[in-house]
């Protein structure tokens, strides 16, 4: 029996690589505004400071505070496992499995909010409000997108759905909204800058920040390790939507293709991120809600 | 052609959505020029019998009124007034979009249920059509200001135009020029006269129409004159 490595490689890929994206679009910004910015490497120097440190528990809090960050993690990690990485089926494929992913990232989300209600600071409580507020319209919105890429593709499997569209896909045109869908997706879900400010501390305007202020030392490592790993994820979404027919092509033509896109995503967010600034808070459901809005154009598009 | 028609028609839909969730007077007229610009495009590609000398020029004259003189006309009595810049609302732009989705699942809905005898094969043609009329009227019955009224009926008036090009054959395009010309005048008339409703009543929020009886009849009260002699 013929085992095929390449998954295995590319989780391996995702887990080593996964802080470096947040450098490169760090770099991006630097590089727009004029400054030299942080190293490139800076991510894992935070990883492994926070990692070292000792936790501090408020009282008030129960297990289900600790359980958070792990269990984030977690589900992002299996989530890692579902996606198809540069045309080779994830680790685990099977029809379904994107409603599977779906299922896994609200899994992760409920557990940070529960984490951040858990410790009665009323700061986190706004912050898990509005999470939850946004993560209504993105569910639906990312629903519906993968619903169309499925009935497009004739495949419920997110390794059939993804590196299938095509050129004969594009034309159609429901692959590029989706496509546009994935990235407005891809920067609230991981508090890019028209939602959310990565940078800003202020507790009335942040939305994922804001619920892990009480984690410290290495459970808010986990947590920024989860928020990296997140990061991988969308983007390896995107890179799959967005992309030409490889099924035909080389292997190392379709791992230099994802890895590419891999890094020009990053680039692309901090390009975004210089040239715009965040949205007044009450816009952001609006924007969430052109995004789905979108995702039901492409849906249609596909049904009719 | 059926790939750049897609194309067309889609941007259409979104430009509706666009409108629908504008927040500032200028990106609203500048939504509907785009608008007006994709429906100039359109009747180049729709019939396939090649580029006639015919559709150039309707093409042509849609471009020049619907993407440059109607907004130019309107940025005129924009710039020319002093009100406010962001558009006011009865319904806001979060359930508007919300009212759009719902909308233009219902239009595909009645482009299954009213097919038309066509042979063009566009079947997104006439959920797009309705979905840019009923965006139009919602337009018209939910922002405040006058200005906004004119965008939404210009909205109305692109989704009937579209109606046209989809299903008319060329020579009946000649109906769509009439109505076309009444569009610009009516464009113009209603520029002059939001302009006049501004400069007099210093907004141009429909609500507030029923302030024009209390400003009459204080007008006769200050000339002296009692409205009952």
């Amino acid at each position: 029996m013929k085992i095929n490595l390449l998954p295995i490689v590319h989780l391996v890929l995702a887990m080593v690589a996964a802080p470096l994206l947040s450098g490169i679009i760090n770099r991006t910004k630097a590089i727009m505004a004029g400054r030299r910015g942080q190293p490139i490497l800076q991510a894992y120097h935070d990883l492994f400071k926070l990692l070292r440190k000792g936790a501090v528990y408020s009282r008030t809090t129960s297990s289900l505070f600790r359980l958070g960050p792990i269990v984030n993690l977690a589900a992002i990690i299996t989530g890692l496992l579902l996606v198809p990485f540069a045309g080779c089926p994830g680790f685990i494929a099977f029809d379904g499995d994107l409603v599977v992913l779906a299922y896994l990232l609200g899994l992760a989300r409920f557990f940070v909010v529960s984490a951040a209600l858990d410790t009665g600071s009323s700061f986190e409580g706004m912050g898990a409000s509005r999470e939850v507020m946004f993560s209504i319209l993105v569910e639906p919105t990312l629903f519906l997108g993968l619903f169309s890429l499925s009935r497009l593709s004739h495949s419920l499997s997110l390794s059939g759905i993804l590196y299938a569209s095509g050129v004969t896909g594009w034309i159609i045109g429901a692959p590029a909204l989706v496509a546009g869908t994935l990235f407005v997706l891809y920067l609230a879900e991981n508090s890019r800058i028209p939602f959310d400010d990565p940078l800003t501390h202020l507790e009335l305007t942040m939305i994922h920040e804001v619920m892990v202020l009480d984690h410290s030392g290495p459970d808010f490592g986990l947590v920024l390790y989860g928020s990296a790993l997140k990061l991988w994820l969308f983007g390896a979404l995107f890179v799959g939507v967005f992309s030409p027919d490889l099924t035909e092509a080389g292997v190392w033509i379709r791992e230099g293709y994802a890895l590419a896109g891999m890094v020009l995503l990053p680039i692309a967010v901090g390009i975004v991120e210089s040239s715009m600034a965040r949205l007044r808070l009450l816009k952001v459901p609006q924007l969430l809600v052109g995004a789905g809005a979108l995702s039901l154009l492409a849906t249609i598009l596909v049904l009719g | 052609m059926h790939g750049i028609v897609s194309v067309i028609v889609v941007s259409i839909i979104i430009t509706d959505f666009l409108l629908l969730s504008a927040g500032w007077l200028k990106s609203a007229i500048r939504i509907v020029a785009v608008q007006g610009l994709a429906l100039g495009l359109l009747p180049l590609f729709v019939h396939q019998d090649g580029l006639s000398f015919r559709l150039t020029a309707i093409a042509i004259l849609v471009i020049m009124l619907k993407g440059i003189v109607f907004p130019r006309l309107l940025m005129r009595s924009l710039r020319e007034m002093n009100t406010v810049r962001t558009i006011t609302y009865y319904v806001g732009p979060m359930a508007s979009l919300l009212v759009g989705i719902a909308v233009l699942s219902s239009s595909l809905w009645w482009g299954y249920v009213l097919p038309l005898p066509d042979q063009t094969g566009y079947r997104l043609a006439i959920p797009m059509v309705f979905f840019t009329i009923v965006t139009g009227l919602f337009l018209i019955v939910s922002r405040r200001q006058a200005l906004m009224q004119i965008i939404g009926y210009l909205a109305l008036e692109n989704g009937v135009y579209t109606f046209g090009v989809f299903f008319a054959q060329s020579e009946s395009m000649l109906i769509e020029i009439g109505i076309l010309l009444d569009v610009f005048v009516g464009v113009y008339i209603m520029g002059v006269m939001v302009f006049h409703i501004s400069r007099e009543f210093d907004n141009i929020e429909a609500g507030q129409l029923s302030t024009l009886k209390d400003w009459f009849q204080n007008r006769k009260e200050l000339a002296g004159k009692d409205p009952e002699s």
